[in-house]
C-alpha cells in the first residue's frame, strides 16, 4: 500500500492531540514521523506546575508513551532538532542528520519564553518556565533552600511562585502592573488573589520595574534591583513574562510570517502542503497559549490532512491557574463598558467573588473565585451566545440554580448556624452581630461595628452584616443610611478612608478602580477628598494631585468673586513688626493692592492681586521672611493668642510662646477641613479660644485643652479635652488630637461634627487615658510633617507650576481678524 | 450663514496644559479656557460662568466638564451648557489639535456674539 507521508515538527500537546483526531478518523492514511528537540516522549506541559510542586511526577503527565508510538506506527525522533527544510523536494532534516520526506508537512514548533533583556541575564541561575528540563533545574535549586524571585505574576509566574514555595523556597513575585493576572482577572479577582498569595507567605510586589540582575564572582545569580532601587537576594530568578511563537524555522524556508506563522482558516500556511500548528500559529491576528485553541486548530488539520474541508474560526479563551487550593476561572472580556452590564456576587466569608459581563443579554465574559464549578457552564453560555434574560435572576448562583424560585439573597445567610463567622477579621460569628443587635437596640450599621467590631476592619463582610440588620430588623433597618461620598460610588466617606488603609490604595486611580467607581475620572466633590485622604494616609509615597485640588490650594492664595486672589502671609501667633509691616506696604504699593485688612485670626490680608502677580507678591513677602499663611487651605490656619506673662497682669503662662511654638510646629499640615486654633494666657480668655477647632486656656495649675468648638455656621462652645501640667504635654495632646482627626475626619468635615460623631468620651479616652495611643497619634503628625512642611510660596517664587499664572497665548486684534 | 470663514489661530502646544487642567488664551478683552481632559480632548470655553462670570479656567476638570471655582456650577467643556438642574450657557469654540499643536476658530465668538 502507497501511503501518504506526513511529517510533524515538533511533539507537543498539540500535534499529540491532532495525530489522536487523525487516527480516529482513518489509521492508514498516512506514515508518521516526528522529529522532537526535546529527548522525551509527549508530555502534558500544562501538568508542570503540579510536577514542580511535588504533587505530581513526570512519569504521571505522559500523554503519549513510548509504546503508543509503536502501536501506531509513528516514527519519533527525539533530540533531533530540525535545521532545514527543502520545500522542492520535501524533505526535512534534523541537526544531527536525519533527514525524512513528506507530502504533508506539520510545524508545531510552539514557543520560546520572553527574555527581558536586563543586565545580567544570562547569569547562571537565570531560568525560565517552559519545559520539563526547567522544572527539573528549578527543583534542583530548591534543595538548595534559599530565595526564589519570579518576575511576572501571570498565570505561569504564579504557578512557578506556588510551586517553589511548595518546595520550600523562600519566593518574591515581581509583578509590572498594579494588579495580578490582569490579562484574565480584572481588579478584584486579582486583589484577592494577591492575598492568597501572601497568605502563602509568598512576598507579591506589584508596579514593581526590574531594573538590573546581579551576579557574584562566580557568575552565579545573588539578586535583582528594582528601578526604585531595593535590591532582594536571590538564589534563582525565573522569568515568566510571557511567552513568543517559534518562527524562526518557518522564517528560514520563507513561510509568510508576522508574530507567529500566518495561516489561513484552514491551518495552512503559505505553503499549501505546511501546516502549522499551536502556539507557534497567528490566526486572524491572534496567537494563543492555551490549549482549547490549540485542540480546536488540531482537530481542524486532522480533517483537512485527510481532504476534508474544516475551518478554525477562533476561539474563545478561557484560564484556570493550577495552583491547589486556589479556585480561579476567567473567560472572554470583562471591561467595563457603557453598553455593558454587570453582574457581581461576593461572598467574603468564603472567599468567593464572582462576576459576569453582560452585553446584548449574553455573556462575553466571566470571571469566577474562589468557588469555580460553574465556569464551564457559564463560558459555554458565552461560546454560544445564549440569551439569557429569562435566568437573569439567578444566573450567577449557577446552573443548580436554573428552573427553581427566584431565590431571595438574604436565604442563604438567614440559613447559616449562629457560629457561622461573618466578620473574619476580628472573629465576629453571626449569632454575636444578631445578639447585639437585639440587645443594644441598633439600627445603623456604624452602629453594629462600633459594638461588635464586625466589617469594622478591612469591611469585605458589610455586605453580609448589612443581610443581618435586614434579617434581624426587617423594615425598621434602612441601609441608605450611609450617605455615599457623591455620585460616583455608593460608599461613604467612612468606607472609602477604611479600605484606602486596608486595601493599601495609594492612587486616586487605584481608589476608583478597586472601590468601582461609576464614573471614570470622579467629579469635583470626590477628587478633592480622595487626594486629602490619600496625602493623609500615605504622606511619604503619595504624590499629591493638584487637578484635584480646589484652585486656592493649587495657586496658595484665595480666589475672590471677580477671579482676583487675595494672600494672607503668615504672623506667627498673631504678632508682627515694623518690618514686616513695612515690607507689606511697600507690596501694596508697588502691586496697587486695592484693599488691606485685619483678618479674625489675627494677620493681615492683601485682596484684589491678580493672578499672573501672585508669584513676585510672594517674591518680595518672601524676602522679608513671610511665608504662607495657609488661609486657603483645608488645614492649619491661624494659631490666636493673647499676650500672657509676657505683659499681662493676670496672665498665667506664656501663651503667645505656645501658640507660636504651636503653629511652628503644625504649619504645613492637611486636614479634613480647616482648623483655628487659640492659646488664652488666663480664663479671661482674650483669645477667644472657647470657640476654636482646638483651645487652650492657661491657668496656674497648667493648661486646660479645648477642642471641637465652633463660630461659624453654627455655634458651639468647646468641650474640654483635660488638663495637663507642662507645655510639652500641650503640644503633644493637641498634635495628637488633631492627628487623630486627621485620620477619621471625613472631608470638609471640622473638628466638633467629627467629635460629636465619634463621641466626645471616645477623643478623651484615646488622647488623655491612652498614653501610647496618643504617642503614635503624635509620632505619624511629625512623621508626616516631614513631607508637608514646605513653603509653597517660596516654590512658586522659583518655578514650580510655572503655568498657573501665566496666560498660554496672548492674541492680538490684528492677528485675530 | 452656509458661507464657512473659519479662523484657526494656533495658541499652544498639548504639553503646555496639565491633563485635567486649563490655561488661560487672552483675546483682545476675552479671556479663554483653554482645557486639557485625563484623555488628552482638548476643548475652549470663554473663561466665565454664566452664572456670575467665575473664572472656569480655575475649575476642577473632571468627566468631560469643569466645576466652577465660585458655586460649583458643573459646565459642559463641549457646548458650555450648565449641568443639572443650573441654566445657562457659556461660549464654546471650536478646536482642532494638529500633531500636538492646539488651534482654535476665532471667527466663530463673531458670528455668536
Amino acid at each position: 500500500m502507497n501511503r501518504k507521508k506526513l511529517v510533524i515538527v515538533g511533539n507537543g500537546m498539540a500535534p499529540g492531540r491532532m495525530l489522536e483526531d487523525l487516527f480516529e478518523k482513518n489509521r492508514e492514511a498516512y506514515d508518521v514521523t516526528i522529529f522532537n528537540a526535546e529527548p522525551r516522549v509527549n508530555y502534558n506541559r500544562l501538568m508542570l506546575s503540579p510536577v514542580l510542586s511535588g504533587e505530581k511526577t513526570y512519569e504521571d503527565i505522559i500523554t503519549h508513551g513510548d509504546d503508543w508510538y509503536a502501536e501506531n506506527g509513528v516514527t519519533l525522533h527525539k533530540s533531533a532538532r530540525v535545521s532545514e527544510i527543502d520545500r522542492e523536494a520535501r524533505t526535512v532534516t534534523s541537526e544531527n542528520g536525519i533527514t525524512a520526506s513528506y507530502d504533508k508537512l506539520v510545524i508545531a514548533t510552539g514557543s520560546s519564553p520572553f527574555i527581558i533583556p536586563l543586565p545580567g541575564k544570562d547569569l547562571d541561575g537565570v531560568l525560565t518556565y517552559r519545559d520539563l528540563d526547567d522544572v527539573e533545574r528549578m527543583l534542583e535549586t530548591a534543595k538548595r533552600g534559599g530565595r526564589a524571585v519570579v518576575i511576572g505574576g501571570g498565570l505561569l509566574g504564579l504557578e512557578a511562585a506556588a510551586g517553589l514555595r511548595m518546595q520550600g523556597m523562600d519566593v518574591t513575585v515581581l509583578h509590572l502592573m498594579p494588579t495580578l493576572m490582569e490579562r484574565q482577572l480584572d481588579p478584584s479577582a486579582g486583589f484577592l488573589l494577591e492575598e492568597e498569595f501572601k497568605r502563602r507567605g509568598i512576598d507579591v510586589r506589584t508596579k514593581a520595574n526590574s531594573h538590573e540582575i546581579l551576579g557574584d564572582d562566580t557568575g552565579k545569580v545573588r539578586g535583582i534591583r528594582l528601578d526604585d532601587g531595593t535590591e532582594i537576594e536571590a538564589s534563582i530568578i525565573v522569568m515568566a513574562v510571557g511567552i513568543r511563537p517559534s518562527v524562526d524555522l518557518a522564517r528560514a524556508i520563507g513561510l509568510d510570517t508576522n508574530r507567529g506563522i500566518l495561516v489561513g482558516d484552514d491551518m495552512r500556511t503559505s505553503d499549501e502542503n505546511i501546516f502549522a500548528l499551536g502556539e507557534c500559529v497567528e490566526h486572524r491576528g491572534m496567537c494563543y497559549g492555551l490549549v482549547a485553541p490549540l485542540y480546536e486548530m488540531a482537530r481542524v488539520i486532522a480533517e483537512n490532512l485527510l481532504d476534508g474541508v474544516d475551518a478554525y474560526a477562533g476561539s474563545a479563551t478561557a484560564t484556570k491557574l493550577k495552583v491547589t487550593g486556589v479556585d480561579l476561572y476567567s473567560a472572554g472580556d470583562f471591561a467595563e463598558g457603557e453598553d455593558r452590564e454587570e453582574i457581581v456576587l461576593r461572598d467574603a466569608s468564603a472567599g468567593v467573588y464572582k462576576r459576569l459581563v453582560l452585553k446584548d443579554n449574553k455573556i462575553i465574559g466571566a470571571v469566577l473565585y474562589g468557588e469555580t464549578s460553574d465556569g464551564p457552564w457559564f463560558f459555554d453560555l458565552l461560546k454560544k451566545g445564549t440569551d439569557v434574560s429569562e435566568m437573569r435572576e439567578t444566573l450567577i448562583f449557577g446552573q443548580a440554580y436554573q428552573g427553581g424560585a427566584p431565590l431571595d439573597p438574604t436565604a442563604a445567610v438567614a440559613a447559616l448556624p449562629d457560629d457561622a463567622e461573618i466578620c473574619g477579621c476580628n472573629g465576629v460569628c453571626k449569632g454575636k452581630i444578631v445578639g447585639t443587635i437585639k440587645e443594644k437596640g441598633l439600627t445603623t450599621l456604624d452602629g453594629v461595628r462600633a459594638h461588635t467590631k464586625a466589617s469594622n476592619s478591612c469591611g469585605t463582610c458589610t455586605g453580609l452584616v448589612e443581610q443581618l440588620m435586614q434579617i434581624t430588623l426587617g423594615d425598621a433597618y434602612n441601609p441608605a443610611a450611609v450617605t455615599p461620598m457623591c455620585g460616583c460610588t455608593t460608599l461613604g466617606h467612612d468606607d472609602v478612608r477604611r479600605l484606602i488603609k486596608s486595601k493599601e490604595l495609594k492612587t486616586i486611580p487605584a481608589v476608583m478602580q478597586e472601590l468601582e467607581w461609576t464614573s471614570s475620572g470622579g467629579c469635583a466633590k470626590c477628587r478633592p477628598a480622595l487626594n486629602y485622604y490619600l496625602v493623609s494616609d500615605w504622606p511619604d509615597e503619595y504624590a499629591d494631585d493638584y487637578q484635584s485640588r480646589f484652585i486656592n490650594e493649587r495657586v496658595h492664595a484665595n480666589i475672590q468673586k471677580d477671579g482676583t486672589y487675595s494672600v494672607v502671609p503668615r504672623m506667627w501667633g498673631g504678632q508682627t513688626s515694623s518690618t514686616e509691616l513695612r515690607a507689606i506696604a511697600d507690596v501694596v504699593d508697588k502691586f496697587s493692592i486695592p484693599t488691606v485688612k485685619v483678618t479674625g485670626g489675627q494677620r493681615i490680608d492683601m485682596l484684589g492681586i491678580r493672578k499672573e502677580d501672585l508669584p513676585a507678591v510672594w517674591a518680595d513677602l518672601g524676602k522679608a521672611g513671610f511665608v504662607s499663611g495657609h488661609a486657603y487651605a483645608k488645614g492649619l490656619r491661624t494659631v490666636k493668642t493673647c499676650v500672657g506673662t509676657d505683659w499681662c497682669r493676670f496672665g498665667t503662662q506664656d501663651s503667645t510662646g505656645l501658640g507660636v511654638r504651636i503653629e511652628k510646629f503644625m504649619w504645613g499640615s492637611w486636614t479634613p477641613a480647616k482648623v483655628k486654633m487659640a492659646v488664652s494666657g488666663c480664663p479671661r480668655n482674650c483669645a477667644e479660644a472657647t470657640c476654636k477647632d482646638v483651645g487652650v486656656i492657661c491657668v496656674d495649675s497648667g493648661y486646660e485643652i479645648h477642642f471641637a468648638g465652633a463660630a461659624g455656621l453654627d455655634i458651639k462652645g468647646t468641650e474640654v479635652l483635660g488638663l495637663v501640667k507642662t507645655e510639652d504635654e500641650a503640644l503633644e495632646h493637641i498634635v495628637a488630637v488633631v492627628q487623630m482627626y486627621r485620620e477619621q475626619g471625613r472631608y470638609l468635615e471640622r473638628i466638633y461634627k467629627w467629635a460629636k460623631r465619634i463621641g466626645y468620651d471616645e477623643v478623651r479616652r484615646q488622647i488623655m487615658d491612652d498614653a501610647d495611643k496618643r504617642k503614635s497619634y503624635f509620632d505619624r503628625f511629625v512623621f508626616s510633617q516631614k513631607f508637608a512642611q514646605v513653603d509653597p510660596w517660596s516654590e512658586r517664587v522659583s518655578g514650580k507650576d510655572k503655568h498657573e499664572f501665566r496666560p498660554m497665548a496672548v492674541i492680538t486684534r490684528e492677528a485675530a481678524e | 450663514m452656509t458661507a464657512e470663514i473659519r479662523n484657526w489661530v494656533p495658541v499652544g502646544q498639548l504639553e503646555d496644559i496639565p491633563r485635567e487642567g486649563a490655561r488661560c488664551v487672552r483675546n483682545g478683552e476675552m479671556t479663554i479656557a483653554v482645557f486639557r481632559t485625563a484623555t488628552d480632548d482638548i476643548y475652549a470655553l470663554e473663561d466665565k460662568c454664566p452664572h456670575r462670570n467665575g473664572p472656569l479656567s480655575q475649575g476642577i476638570v473632571h468627566d468631560g466638564c469643569v466645576t466652577c471655582p465660585l458655586h460649583n456650577w458643573v459646565i459642559s467643556l463641549e457646548t458650555g451648557t450648565a449641568q443639572g438642574a443650573d441654566e445657562g450657557q457659556t461660549l464654546a469654540f471650536p478646536v482642532r489639535v494638529e500633531e500636538t499643536r492646539i488651534y482654535i476658530d476665532l471667527s466663530y465668538s463673531h458670528e455668536v456674539a
